[in-house]
């Protein structure tokens, strides 16, 4: 998990008793804005129901008939309400306003962590525990009922899909990915072959995977590789990770970013671990 | 009628802009109440706790991408959607006259207040 157990911030645009309606176009814009600085935003409207507000700050804009109090404290005390009046500002003075009493919202700036992270489906999972061993950036974690976790959606490598490549029961989805399963279409029986020659090609290679991608990576970075590579079973080998790095698709940046050997192994070892330790739980308190 | 939920999935762009912002014009000129949110993965990833108001009391419909993924983003955040009562609209398949359709209910005519 990421950060604090806080809500961002909100921000209700209020149009019911007791209030003149906000201009349409002001409406439109200021809505499309507030949800690209990041903020969640409730419009409020006569006889309608928004989601209640329960922890966080809740900022209420409004073309008011009567004057408000500029701060509110609502029943559970884990909301700070705050009131102002937007009557008399432009779009750009109420962006301003909005900015200064909830602060910048502590979502990605352009260029920052993008919300890519592995999503399971549990109504597909079995807990066979392969993603935890096979991730090597702790991603994943097992709860204390022995179940996969996802628990540090920040440690993922952005773009790549590759534990999603390594789950037997296409499980692992992942939301912002550009084609399906992954981003959560339906699952055909197409998906599922793929699905069964992709541990093939793992098998094939008959080792570690990262070990070997990180063999290959190394390789492209050496200038004799072309020599080195002129052996037919070598070649084989090359045409054979390509074919993984291609179906897993691992980013070459992330291939680039690989720890060292020595640590991948580390790693390795660890993940398994605790694989085999989650496992060892599950089967024993089935017995 | 139920709540409505639309998600701007404001770091990618895998829904398509034109059909996201269209919704979006369509909804804050529609009259009725919703929530609107940055982006439901981002809101995942953190746990943030209004994922829980949203997914709690009745039923609710959700305008963002596939019903699977958004399922599972709320169930990761220990929110699930009810079972019964939650309806996922899917904007990176859909055209915006369909989502609207979903979401407001056929026919909907707008009570545009200004
Ligand atoms: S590899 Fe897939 S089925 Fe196995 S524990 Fe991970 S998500 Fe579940
Ligand atoms: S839930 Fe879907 S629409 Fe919303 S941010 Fe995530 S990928 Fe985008």
């Amino acid at each position: 998990m990421i950060g604090t157990l806080k809500s961002i911030p909100r921000v209700a645009l209020y149009e019911g008793e007791g209030s003149r309606p906000i201009a349409g176009p002001v409406r439109a814009e200021l809505t499309r804005l507030l949800l690209e600085k990041g903020y969640a935003v409730s419009s409020i409207r006569p006889g309608g129901q928004v989601a209640p507000a329960t922890s966080g700050v809740l900022l209420v804009l409004g073309e008011f008939l009567e004057q408000k109090p500029l701060e509110a404290v609502a029943e559970t005390d884990a909301v700070k309400v705050l009131f102002r009046d937007i009557a008399a500002l432009d779009v750009p003075k109420i962006m301003g306003l909005v900015e200064s009493l909830c602060g910048t919202t502590p979502l990605p700036k352009p260029g920052g962590w993008k919300p890519w992270f592995p999503v399971i489906d549990f109504g597909r999972c079995t807990n066979c525990m392969q993603c935890l061993s096979f991730c090597l950036f702790d991603v994943y974690g097992v709860s204390t009922e022995g179940k996969i976790q996802v628990q540090h959606e920040n440690h993922c490598k952005t773009d790549c899909p590759a534990c999603s490549r390594v789950c037997p029961e296409v499980a692992i989805l992942f939301p912002k990915y550009r084609s399906g399963p992954i981003n959560g279409d339906e699952i055909n029986s197409e998906d599922l072959r793929r699905e069964s020659m992709k541990v093939d090609i793992s098998s094939l290679l008959g080792g570690d995977i990262y070990q070997a991608l990180r063999d290959r990576s190394d390789k492209a970075k050496s200038r004799f590789s072309k020599e080195r590579d002129e052996d037919r079973a070598l070649k084989e080998r090359q045409r054979c990770l390509t074919k993984l790095q291609e179906q897993l698709e691992i980013p070459p940046e992330v291939l680039a970013s690989l720890p060292s050997l020595d640590q991948i192994q580390a790693k390795a070892v660890q993940a398994k671990q605790r694989a085999a330790d989650a496992l060892g739980m599950n089967s024993a308190q089935l017995t | 009628m139920p709540r409505i939920v639309y998600c701007h999935c404001a770091y990618a762009q895998v829904v398509p802009k034109a059909v996201k912002e269209e919704v979006l014009r369509r909804l804050v000129e529609s009259g009725v109440a919703f929530d609107a949110v940055a982006d439901l993965c981002e809101m995942s990833a953190k746990r943030d706790p209004m994922m829980k108001q949203l997914s709690q009391e009745g039923s609710v419909k959700i305008a963002a991408c596939y019903p699977r993924a958004v399922k599972w983003l709320f169930s990761a955040a220990d929110a699930p959607l009810p079972l019964a009562g939650a309806e996922v609209v899917n904007m990176r398949v859909e055209t915006a006259d369909r989502v609207i359709d979903a979401v407001l209910g056929e026919g909907f005519k707008q009570t545009e207040s200004a």
